[in-house]
């Protein structure tokens, strides 16, 4: 594995409370217990009580009297399953019924580790929440010895109650009271061994899932907050266009419509309904000046980006080449949700609900951009639906801050699909040079250049948008070694161009890694080896080797297919996980090819909730598929050509396998990353198989653009 | 303003808005049902998926004056108070959902379909339209067999037309 995360301890701290209130800080942010002492918390788990404020950066349990136990989470969940995740982690320290725990999420806070992306919410809770529920158990336990005179070692717990030899119980509410007053637990508070596990490992369906299927989970756009009315905004054609004028008369004269007011992105309209909103929006009468990219279409990106890629340097002498060029297209984000946020902007406060990866940047900017100082700003985190990176950006949470201040009203803004697709974010679009050079039926050296569009704030107004710096970019994915390759070198270059972009679920990995693995496939073919024997022989890691192996072995490796038809595979390794992906596809037409089959497996460390885990993998194949053989965004004349669904044609039923198989492999390491793993193996695999079954060389991606 | 009445989950409403205003925003809007979601307004995503008389339709692209004397049912009214529509329990058994926001449209298309065909094929789950972003449909597929394997699907009245 690329990373192996140290056993480390996780300190837990008392809170002062009427009610058993724990918190530990945050893994992966080794600042985020800033001024507090950490010098307790020994084998029997003796904690400090903090008086501070310091509790608000930490992850906090409280058991209620109503025998519920409470979380927190310092994380949004957008449909990646963290909220069962985190339940199931407590749920087994403290032997509590999984429907007893409760994961809210908290709101923008202003210190720790707040930040949900990189695939590091598991990672970076897993260590605490177990410390925190392990410690909360030893104190029930020790409650409930005092109160039946018997020893603690003889009480056990289950299903949210201690249990006495005799057969008494008491539920964990009701000894709350008697265990924030213990300080010495008289048992254990360590986190049980791997091998005891009953719930963490076990596949157990979303927390949430009932009120999903009622339709009782809320949007931020089914909030009810007082006075909060449905806006809109109308936005340029173009990207990045600029308001010259507006007539809004006949707008303002419609029933229904509360406000009209600019704002750097447009013109808003605060209305009755949204029906009320768009028809204000659409009698706007509006001169737009065209956006800095007005006279750049496609092909001048495209040809900009081949400039810019850096050279790869000369081949090893006498070595013979296997080489390849890969453009891949702008792709949107295209959430479910579109972006919605709801503001409440006072002369004096602000209260804001929306959905972000990072509520204590989007915090700060909101305080800045509407002029009051940030504890008068509350940002309430809300259940997204569907991010895939992009609602690390807050733009629509500043834009209605704006509004509300301009309109002095609460408003409930929703920016339209139209606006989604139109006006970003996107990942930015990319041309990759892959050079393996081989020898003696071997690789001995693997160059990978590439240049992709990166974002320029030139265009003022664009920051006030939200625009946070994407993840940094890391080495290229290349560099980690993944092949015996001999020599490996990367480097990139960039076109800064004036456009909303931003990471996409695996970011770079997501373009990069499945271009080399088509290169891989295609060294193989060179070679005259099949693809699985080649990577087996050459992958460096014994734990990808092994998951290959595992789809070969599941997914019928080799069975012979019509002619039309073919299997593909891949692998990725990242996140201290490793993942493979074979794919079947029918390309008989290879206008509108089907991928038939998807058989992915994984080794991810500890898998905390498989079942999950399998979901994201699902959706990572559905992620290949789309953004390999279907779903792009052209730019014409500096405006994205696509607007909904029905042109940005990322994959529905009728794409989908037919047949989805996800394996986890066992083991007993520490959790690594998985919500991004899937997408470089799944797209590699998809592009593969469309190679192999149409006898061509893919080079364009989507394919059918 | 003109006023228009129909049936919604069961119960007779009436609401005051413009006769071309979509289904969905008198929905979400006026009455705070908020279950059928708003995914592009152009009845493409199909996120806003519910029934008219017990067949599907896409609210966005529905007038309210089409609506006028006839049963809407929207995910809420699906269950039969706390037992589910064998859709929605098939959705649990197969933990279908992600992010959940396409879900209720997802479940009340499987539910249309099963309606008009009790065993539906590979070819017939594929014309189903509505966009899952999160990528659940491998299990949205396995739980609509499931569901057409349990026997009530098509028992009177689950429409509440």
């Amino acid at each position: 594995m690329a990373r192996q995360l140290s056993r480390r301890k996780f300190m837990v701290y008392s809170l002062a409370a009427s009610t058993l209130t724990l918190a530990a800080p945050v893994g992966c942010d080794t600042s985020s217990a800033e001024g507090v002492e950490p010098t307790a918390a020994e084998a029997h788990g003796t904690s400090r009580v903090l008086v501070t404020g310091a509790d608000e950066e930490m992850l906090v349990l409280e058991v209620t009297a109503a025998n519920k136990v409470v979380v927190r989470l310092p994380r949004v969940e957008v449909g990646q399953g963290i909220t069962t995740a985190v339940a199931m982690m407590i749920a087994e320290e403290l032997d509590a019924r999984l429907v007893d725990v409760d994961i809210p999420l908290a709101e923008a806070r202003t210190k720790g580790n707040q930040y949900t992306g990189g695939s590091s919410s598991v990672r970076s809770l897993y260590g605490p929440a177990r410390a925190l529920a392990a410690t909360a158990r030893a104190r029930l336990v020790t409650a409930a010895a005092r109160r039946w005179h018997l020893p603690a070692r003889s009480l056990r717990t289950r299903d949210t109650m201690v249990v006495a030899p005799d057969g008494r119980t008491a539920t964990f509410g009701s000894l709350t009271t008697a265990a924030a007053r213990i300080h010495r637990p008289a048992v254990s508070s360590k986190p049980k061994p791997a091998s005891e596990h009953k719930v963490i490992g076990r596949p157990t369906g979303r927390i949430d899932a009932r009120d999903i299927v009622t339709g009782k989970a809320k949007y931020a756009g089914d909030l009810e907050v007082a006075g909060a009315k449905p806006t809109v905004v109308a936005r340029p054609p173009t990207l990045g266009g600029r308001l010259v004028s507006v007539d809004d008369r006949a707008a303002r004269a419609m029933p229904g419509v509360h406000a009209v007011v600019k704002v750097a992105g447009g013109v808003a309209v605060v209305a009755e309904s949204f029906h009320h909103a768009f028809q204000a929006r659409d009698a706007l009468r509006i001169t737009w000046r065209p956006g800095p990219l007005a006279s750049l279409s496609d092909a001048a990106i495209r040809s900009r980006l081949r400039a810019a890629v850096p050279s790869v340097g000369a081949p090893p002498r006498g070595s013979a080449q296997v080489e390849g060029e890969f453009e891949f297209a702008f792709v949107s984000h295209a959430p479910m949700e579109v972006l919605t946020a709801v503001a409440d902007v006072r002369a004096d406060r602000a209260e804001i609900w929306f959905s972000s990866q990072t509520p204590m940047d989007a915090r700060e900017s909101i305080a800045a951009a509407i002029g009051l100082p940030k504890p008068k700003v509350r940002v309430h985190v809300v259940r997204g639906g569907g991010s895939f990176g992009r609602r690390l950006n807050y733009d629509a949470a500043i834009e209605a801050a704006l509004i509300s201040k301009a309109a002095r009203r609460p408003v409930k803004l929703m920016w339209s699909r139209g606006d989604d697709i139109r006006h970003g974010r996107m990942r930015g679009a990319s041309h990759h040079r892959i050079r393996a050079s081989h020898a003696r039926g071997r690789v001995v050296a693997f160059s990978h250049a590439m240049a992709s569009v990166s974002e320029s704030y030139e265009r003022q107004g664009l920051a006030v948008q939200g625009g946070v710096s994407t993840v940094a970019a890391g080495p290229l994915p290349s560099d980690s070694g993944l092949y015996n390759f001999g020599r490996i070198s990367g480097s990139s270059g960039s076109v800064e161009l004036a456009m909303p972009l931003g990471a996409w679920r695996s970011v770079d990995s997501g373009t990069m890694r499945t271009a080399e693995e088509i290169v891989v496939d295609e060294v193989a073919a060179e070679l005259g080896m099949d693809p699985v024997v080649f990577r087996r022989g050459t992958l460096r890691n014994k734990a990808v080797k092994a998951v290959l192996d595992k789809v070969a072995t599941a997914g019928h490796w080799g069975r012979p297919l019509p002619s039309g038809q073919a299997q593909g595979v891949a692998v990725h390794e990242e996140y201290g996980s490793c993942v493979a992906c074979l794919v079947e596809i029918d390309a008989t037409d290879p206008k509108n090819p089907r991928v038939t089959k998807v058989v992915m497996a994984a080794d991810v460390g500890t898998a905390v909730n498989p079942r999950g885990l399998e979901a994201q993998l699902m959706g990572t194949a559905v992620d290949g598929i789309s953004t390999v053989l279907r779903a792009g965004l052209h730019i014409d004349r500096g405006a994205v050509r696509e607007g909904s669904f029905a042109d940005f044609r990322y994959a529905r039923q009728q794409h989908s396998p037919l047949r989805f198989e996800a394996h986890i492999l066992p083991s007993r390491r520490e959790p690594g990353g998985a919500g991004e793993l899937g997408v470089p193996a799944a797209a590699g695999a998809v592009a593969n198989a469309y190679a192999r079954a149409t006898r061509t060389k893919p080079r364009r991606f989507p394919i059918n653009f | 303003m003109p006023s228009y009445s129909f049936v919604l989950n069961g119960k007779p409403v009436t609401v005051e808005a413009p006769a071309d205003m979509p289904l969905l925003w008198v929905l979400r809007d006026l009455l705070h049902v908020t279950g059928p979601k708003y995914g592009c307004g152009v009845g493409v995503c199909r996120a806003c998926t519910s029934h008219l008389d017990g067949a599907e339709i896409q609210p966005c692209v529905v007038p309210v004056a089409d609506c006028v004397g006839r049963g809407v049912t929207t995910i809420e009214g699906l269950a039969d108070g706390d037992t589910l529509h064998p859709v929605q329990q098939a959705w649990l058994d197969c933990d279908v959902a992600q992010c959940g926001f396409c879900q209720p449209g997802q479940i009340m298309a499987a539910a249309a379909l099963l309606k008009k065909t009790s065993r539906p094929t590979d070819d017939d789950i594929d014309r189903i339209e509505n966009v899952c972003r999160c990528g659940t449909y491998s299990r949205i597929r396995e739980a609509i067999k499931k569901a057409s394997a349990a026997d009530h699907v098509t028992r009177p009245g689950q429409s509440h037309t």
